[in-house]
């Protein structure tokens, strides 16, 4: 059954892979000259050879490959079927207290270093494959509609599957190795969605700067891996597990420095978390990916991918809680992420942009509660959050599909009358996000905001006071969005009368995701973050001994409670005053500060000092290397200075053959008298 | 005492003679100078008591390849001036390479150290010259000791006859030979036919 | 005087007496029938050379005759056959170039008997008057053929330049010789290594000499001057054979003089045989790309080949001997093959030399193409091709022998001459076809095949030669 629920989607990637290469083939047929044509319905194949070159630019006109339906159907049912098997899983691992390990092959064997690939199917990991799978089966059909009119459909199946597979690779690993396999993966399937629209610069750009920032997150990642080897010599869970309480007061001597181990471990692994998961300075990647599809920001940039980070913080919690140094960087990094991305969606246009900004504060968030030590409460809100989060992106798709692919708010207004149904399951979401009473994301966000107040790290507090603000700043700004796009006068008439419903395959998992937001915390309250935990996650988390946050958060004050609500409350308010009743003092503010304005605007202008600090002087280096370092030096002393000074002598060997005897004859003359002169003195002394 | 005056005598002027081969600019002089050196190499040999090659020297170098020389330097009529007008150009690198080897010889020669058993292993073939005479011993050693090389020369002196006439004999045509075999051949029968001419008729006729 | 009743031993010198014999005998069937009996003197011819061949095979031991001025030992008659396997395929190559009316030259093969007989004896000699008397039978007979086509500038010119310039080096080898003769007092080369046990500086000058007139021969750097010109007037046929059969037999003297005479002062002439097989190596390479005629750039691996042949006699042991065997064996037959190429060069109008005539020829003659192909990376020393192996060999002794320098050197140069045998592979394959050759007569096919394949699968079964020059090698120490 869990290798059913892991390979069930690779074999939907590989069914979608085959009618998309057939498609490819279909549609150019004369693209290699070599090849011949195996006849794939011959004459079809060349009208759409004649279509594409006529339409090369949109795609849109291209007829799809055939079987295409049967791709997305595929696929979907694979991911359906996957997904009543996780929550089977979730009930039985996780209620049912049973855990489960299977290996599946011998991977390398070298020396040492011993990688198995296995199946780690324990509570936190059915956490996760409930998580995966429903998001990712609820998006493959929302794509089904979304992506309605585009011809690549099968490769856009076949790379959702995939990265389904990935990550449901990573959540279930046994070793850091195969965490890395998957993580890698995901990674590779993210660069390949966000640039699906490959003819489109924009998309390309954002795809590649996704995979270059979260090279310096694997970075740091794969030498944590390296540097768990050196101290323990395995990589897989159990051992290293085993092996961490006698790593403690260990060092690394490097330098001139000596290092706490398990601190640089931490450190150099969360580095990978970082990036995978848009932390504080290496964020920059994800309101970039944006420009993939909506479905995909949906599946791999709010419920699943970005996630992974916090996934792996849990895994590895019995290192963490033996870090402490550590776990303040954890606290600070997600504090100030939370913070910070708050401030810049507050004045954002763009309405992906504004809940990829919300992703990474409440990505933050996770890492706080991570950090204080309450590991299972990051967990409650990354699945409270992965319903919530993917139901506002796939609304957004909704409005986008409606505006015909408008995605600037400030365009926007008065939906609400025409797209009611959306309206209303966004509503839901935004609900969820801001924390409103008895929502999911009130139970997990509160829950949150509490660990960190009683957090014993002495970061913990500034954890406290940033998710707090940030509590105020995500009210304000996620009614900010929902007032600017659905309430007041429409502002382009034309997109507003033609706005309409979308397809009932899209709506469907708005509903169901909208269940999801309001049910998903109540009932799993009590095992997340309440008196279940410990038999709930069992040993697949890791509590230190004197790590009583989770019983302490219990007996709060009552104005820590209510902080949250009152700020949700506050946002509201002020959002309301701003868009609904007097429109007019936003831009009022906005002309007041405007540096602050542009400063927000511009996201504290992280991209341009990027640009300034790395990108210019990595281009730079490049350059140099390549024209001076490669072109000049390497092939003018290399290959071509070699070559050149060849037919120099030769040139000059070819001009002593002068054809005339006597200076053939003066030529060996000579050479005999070099000879012997060699010898008269070579042999002088005898 | 009169035998080593002759010695030197007979060995500057050949030095000085061969010196004028290549020095004299008339090259009829340079192969008379050619001959002179012949001669002399000839006494230098009779000194030595070697009278069977001194007589060979002259009969076959003088007398037969020299005067050749002769002959060919006459009748080709070579622009010598012409062929030496490059020489200036090369004569000091030339003579330099020359000096130095001519240098390094003499420390050679100089430093002249015959091994122990050299002087007796050169003389020691050659039988009394008062027992037997210079040709004799010659003959005696080259037809028996020495046969392979005698034959191996005469083989060498083929190819150069072979050669000779292969790069020089052509066959013209139209070129009237005497062949005497032919000549010989001939019969009263085969070329004498005999005409009864008649009178008043003229020969036209008859004859074709 | 018993000694002169005496018969000498003659078994030994059957081979060359029949040479000898047989082309008195087909000289004067030349003589008689006139030049319309080409054809039949080059049948005989062969069939004379290949009888040598076999009776040579049938000696065995080590037999010397003529005291000690001749032997004949398992070195000898290892590069005896070579010599007349490469002097008889030389005559089947120059049956077409001899068809021709204005050609029909009898003495051809006569003289390339000859020039063959002279090559054995120069290959069994044993002391420096047999060596001088070999060489000049040799190199006289090939003065002659070089300007064989007399009415051709180019010819005469190679002809006339072959001779003076040969006969500088006869000069130059006589002089070192009566040096040699003149310090050790005697001729044989067993005396000489006796004598000269002590070195001495007139010795090494007498030394210097004689190298200098074997290194003409093998046309090594900078006696090599001769050669692009030569090969180039020449007519094809007998610049395939100067490339093949005199370069074994030189070779042979070289070794068998260095080996036998001069082992006590082997420093002295290592050190030449270094230098000038480095300069030939390099010469061999850099001036061969500069080459658009095919027979020149074939002079140029001819000095570059011997320039990797010496390397094995520079390590100067059974190793380096057995390497410069393998190497030179290996080189005649690519040689040859080459050379059948060459003259197949041949389109409605005449033969042709430029490489650029070869442009496209796998398309238009594609068997031709590929054997070509396969002996071009032989000579560059492809791996698994023969040309590789006898590399291997070369600088394998040399190693040993601690010549490092020597053998890096070799590689690097072997590396420029790469590009020019590579060059002529590319034109052949990618460039745009130039006008087809006429067809190729069977005997060049024949010839080409067997060389071609010998190259190509040279690898599968190399124990018989290997082997036999291993013996042949330790028949020298």
């Amino acid at each position: 059954m869990y290798q059913a629920i892991v390979f069930l989607p690779l074999l939907g990637c590989i069914l979608a892979g085959l009618i998309s290469l057939a498609g490819a083939r279909a549609r150019f047929p004369g693209g290699e000259p070599s090849e011949f044509d195996h006849g794939h319905g011959g004459h079809e194949s060349h009208a759409a050879a004649h279509d594409a070159h006529g339409h090369d630019d949109h795609g849109a006109h291209e007829p799809a490959a055939a079987g295409s339906r049967f791709a997305e159907l595929a696929t979907t049912a694979l991911l359906f079927i996957s997904m009543l098997l996780s929550w089977l899983a979730f009930v039985k691992v996780g209620l049912g207290q049973e855990e489960f390990r299977a290996p599946i092959l011998q991977f390398i064997t070298v020396g040492d270093l011993k990688v198995d690939w296995g199946l780690r199917v324990d509570t936190l990991t059915t956490v996760m494959l409930v998580v995966v799978t429903s998001i990712s089966a609820f998006v493959h059909l929302y794509s089904i509609g979304y992506m309605e009119e585009d011809p690549y459909r099968p490769r856009f199946f076949s790379y959702l599957s995939l990265f389904t597979f990935s990550m449901l690779m990573l959540v279930t690993a046994d070793s850091l190795v195969q965490l890395f396999f998957g993580w890698e993966g995901v990674g590779l399937m993210s660069y390949l969605l966000i640039g699906f629209w490959y003819h489109k610069p924009e998309a390309n750009a954002a795809a590649i700067k996704a995979f270059l920032v979260n090279r310096v997150g694997d970075f740091g990642f794969s030498l944590g891996i390296f540097a768990v080897f050196y101290l323990t010599g395995a990589v897989d869970f159990d051992t290293i597990f085993a092996q961490a309480p006698a790593l403690s007061g260990k060092t690394f001597h490097f330098l001139s420095w000596d290092l706490d181990a398990l601190t640089v471990v931490c450190l150099l692994l969360f580095m990978g978390a970082m990036g995978k998961s848009a932390q504080f300075l290496l964020h920059t990647w994800l309101p970039d990916a944006m420009e993939g599809p909506t479905p995909v920001s949906a599946l791999i940039h709010a419920a699943t991918m970005v996630t992974a980070g916090v996934f792996m913080v849990a895994r590895l919690s019995p290192l963490f809680e033996l870090a402490p140094i550590a776990q303040s960087v954890v606290i600070f990094i997600g504090a100030s992420t939370a913070l910070f991305a708050a401030t810049v969606g507050l004045v954002q246009n763009d309405i992906k942009r504004i809940v990829a900004y919300s992703t990474c504060s409440q990505l933050g968030y996770m890492f706080v509660a991570m950090g204080v030590g309450a590991y299972s409460v990051g967990m409650f809100h990354l699945f409270t959050h992965a319903f919530f989060k993917a139901l506002l992106f796939l609304g957004c798709g909704a409005v986008i599909i409606a505006m015909h692919h408008e995605q600037d708010i400030r365009r926007m207004g008065g939906l609400k009358s025409r797209i009611p149904f959306t309206y209303w399951m966004m509503f839901i979401g935004t609900l969820a996000l801001t924390g409103f009473p008895f929502t999911a994301g009130y139970f997990s966000k509160d829950a949150i905001i509490e660990a960190a107040f009683v957090g014993h790290n002495p970061m913990a507090i500034y954890g406290f006071v940033c998710t707090v603000i940030a509590a105020g700043l995500t009210s304000f700004y996620s009614w900010r969005l929902m007032f600017k796009t659905f309430h007041g006068e429409p502002h382009d008439h034309h997109h507003h009368e033609a706005a309409h419903e979308p397809h009932i395959t899209m709506l469907v998992p708005l509903g169901a995701l909208a269940t999801g937001a309001i049910l998903a915390g109540m009932p799993f309250k009590e095992l997340f973050a309440g008196h279940g935990v410990a038999e709930f996650f069992r040993g697949s988390l890791t509590f230190a001994a004197g790590n009583k946050v989770l019983e302490e958060m219990h007996h709060v004050p009552v104005w820590v409670a209510l902080t949250p609500t009152v700020m949700m409350a506050l946002g509201l308010l002020v959002a309301w005053q701003f868009y609904i009743r007097r429109p007019d003092i936003p831009a009022a503010l906005a002309r007041q500060y405007k540096p602050l304005y542009t400063f927000l605007l511009n996201k504290w202008y992280f991209d341009e000092l990027y640009d300034f600090l790395f990108v210019k002087p990595a281009m730079w280096i490049g350059r140099t290397l390549w024209k001076r370092g490669d072109g000049w030096l390497i092939d003018g002393f290399g290959p071509d200075g070699v070559s050149a000074r060849v037919l120099d002598v030769t040139r000059n060997v070819v001009r002593l053959q002068t054809g005339y005897l006597y200076h053939y004859a003066f030529a060996m003359l000579i050479g005999v008298a070099a000879f012997i002169t060699w010898f008269m003195f070579a042999s002088g002394g005898h | 005492m009169i035998a080593a005056v002759f010695f030197y005598l007979f060995a500057s002027i050949c030095v000085a003679s061969a010196f004028m081969v290549i020095a004299a600019r008339n090259p009829v002089h340079s192969v008379l100078f050619l001959i002179l050196t012949f001669v002399n190499a000839a006494g230098l040999f009779v000194l030595m008591g070697a009278e069977f090659l001194a007589m060979i020297l002259v009969v076959v170098y003088v007398g037969a390849v020299a005067v050749l020389f002769l002959f060919v330097v006459m009748m080709l009529d070579v622009d010598f001036v012409e062929l030496r007008q490059g020489v200036l150009n090369y004569l000091p690198i030339g003579a330099l390479v020359g000096l130095v080897v001519l240098v390094e010889l003499l420390l050679v020669l100089g430093g002249w150290a015959i091994g122990e058993n050299v002087t007796a292993a050169i003389t020691a073939p050659i039988p009394p010259a008062a027992d037997v005479s210079n040709t004799a011993a010659l003959g005696a050693l080259l037809y028996t000791r020495y046969v392979y090389f005698f034959q191996a020369a005469g083989v060498v002196l083929l190819v150069a006859m072979i050669g000779a006439i292969v790069l020089t004999l052509r066959h013209k045509p139209y070129v009237r030979r005497q062949s005497i075999a032919e000549q010989n051949a001939r019969s009263k029968a085969s070329q004498l036919s005999v005409k009864q001419v008649r009178s008043g008729e003229g020969l036209s006729q008859g004859l074709q | 005087m018993n000694q002169a009743l005496q018969f000498p031993a003659l078994q030994a010198l059957y081979p060359e007496i029949l040479l000898v014999v047989g082309a008195m005998a087909l000289l004067m069937l030349g003589v008689f029938r006139g030049d319309r009996s080409t054809g039949a003197v080059n049948g005989f011819a062969v069939l004379l050379l290949v009888a040598a061949g076999i009776l040579v095979c049938l000696q065995d031991g080590t037999a010397s005759a003529f005291h000690g001025s001749f032997v004949s030992d398992p070195f000898a008659r290892f590069l005896k056959v070579v010599a007349l396997i490469g002097s008889a395929v030389t005559i089947v190559l120059a049956t077409e170039f001899l068809s021709a009316p204005h050609r029909q030259r009898y003495e051809f093969a006569i003289l390339i008997m000859l020039a063959t007989a002279g090559m054995m004896v120069l290959i069994s000699a044993t002391d420096l008057i047999a060596l001088y008397l070999g060489l000049e039978l040799m190199s006289l007979s090939l003065y002659v053929i070089a300007a064989l086509d007399r009415d051709s500038l180019r010819s005469t010119e190679a002809g006339l330049k072959y001779f003076v310039l040969g006969a500088l080096s006869s000069g130059m080898l006589l002089y070192g010789s009566s040096l040699v003769y003149g310090f050790t007092g005697t001729v044989e080369f067993a005396g000489i290594a006796k004598a000269a046990q002590n070195g001495g500086l007139g010795l090494t000058f007498g030394l210097v000499f004689l190298f200098a007139g074997l290194c003409f021969k093998v046309s090594a750097v900078p006696f090599h001057m001769w050669t692009p010109d030569v090969y180039e007037g020449a007519p094809t046929p007998v610049t395939a054979f100067f490339a093949s059969a005199p370069k074994v037999a030189a070779m042979s003297v070289f070794v068998r003089a260095s080996m036998t005479a001069f082992p006590g002062i082997a420093e002295q002439w290592q050190q030449i045989i270094v230098f000038v097989s480095i300069a030939s190596m390099v010469l061999g390479g850099f001036a061969g790309i500069g080459q658009t005629n095919i027979k020149r750039l074939m002079a140029y691996s001819s000095i570059g080949n011997m320039g990797y042949a010496l390397i094995g006699l520079a390590a100067g042991s059974p190793d380096g001997v057995q390497s410069v065997l393998i190497y030179v064996s290996l080189y005649v037959a690519m040689t040859l093959g080459m050379f059948a190429c060459i003259i197949a060069m041949r389109r409605a109008d005449g033969p042709v030399e430029k490489i650029a005539d070869l442009a496209g020829l796998a398309r238009t003659k594609p068997a031709m193409a590929f054997f070509l192909a396969m002996l071009l990376f032989s000579l560059a020393g492809v791996p698994p091709l023969a040309g590789f192996f006898g590399k291997f060999y070369v600088f394998l002794a040399a190693m040993k022998a601690g010549l490092y320098t020597l053998a890096i050197l070799g590689v690097l140069a072997s590396v420029v001459a790469a590009y020019y045998y590579l060059a002529i592979v590319k034109i052949m394959y990618f460039d745009e076809p130039a006008t087809p050759f006429e067809p190729m007569r069977g005997e060049l096919k024949t010839v080409l095949a067997v060389s071609g394949l010998f190259v190509l699968l040279f690898f599968v079964y190399p124990a018989p030669l290997v082997e036999a020059a291993a013996a042949a090698a330790k028949s020298l120490f």
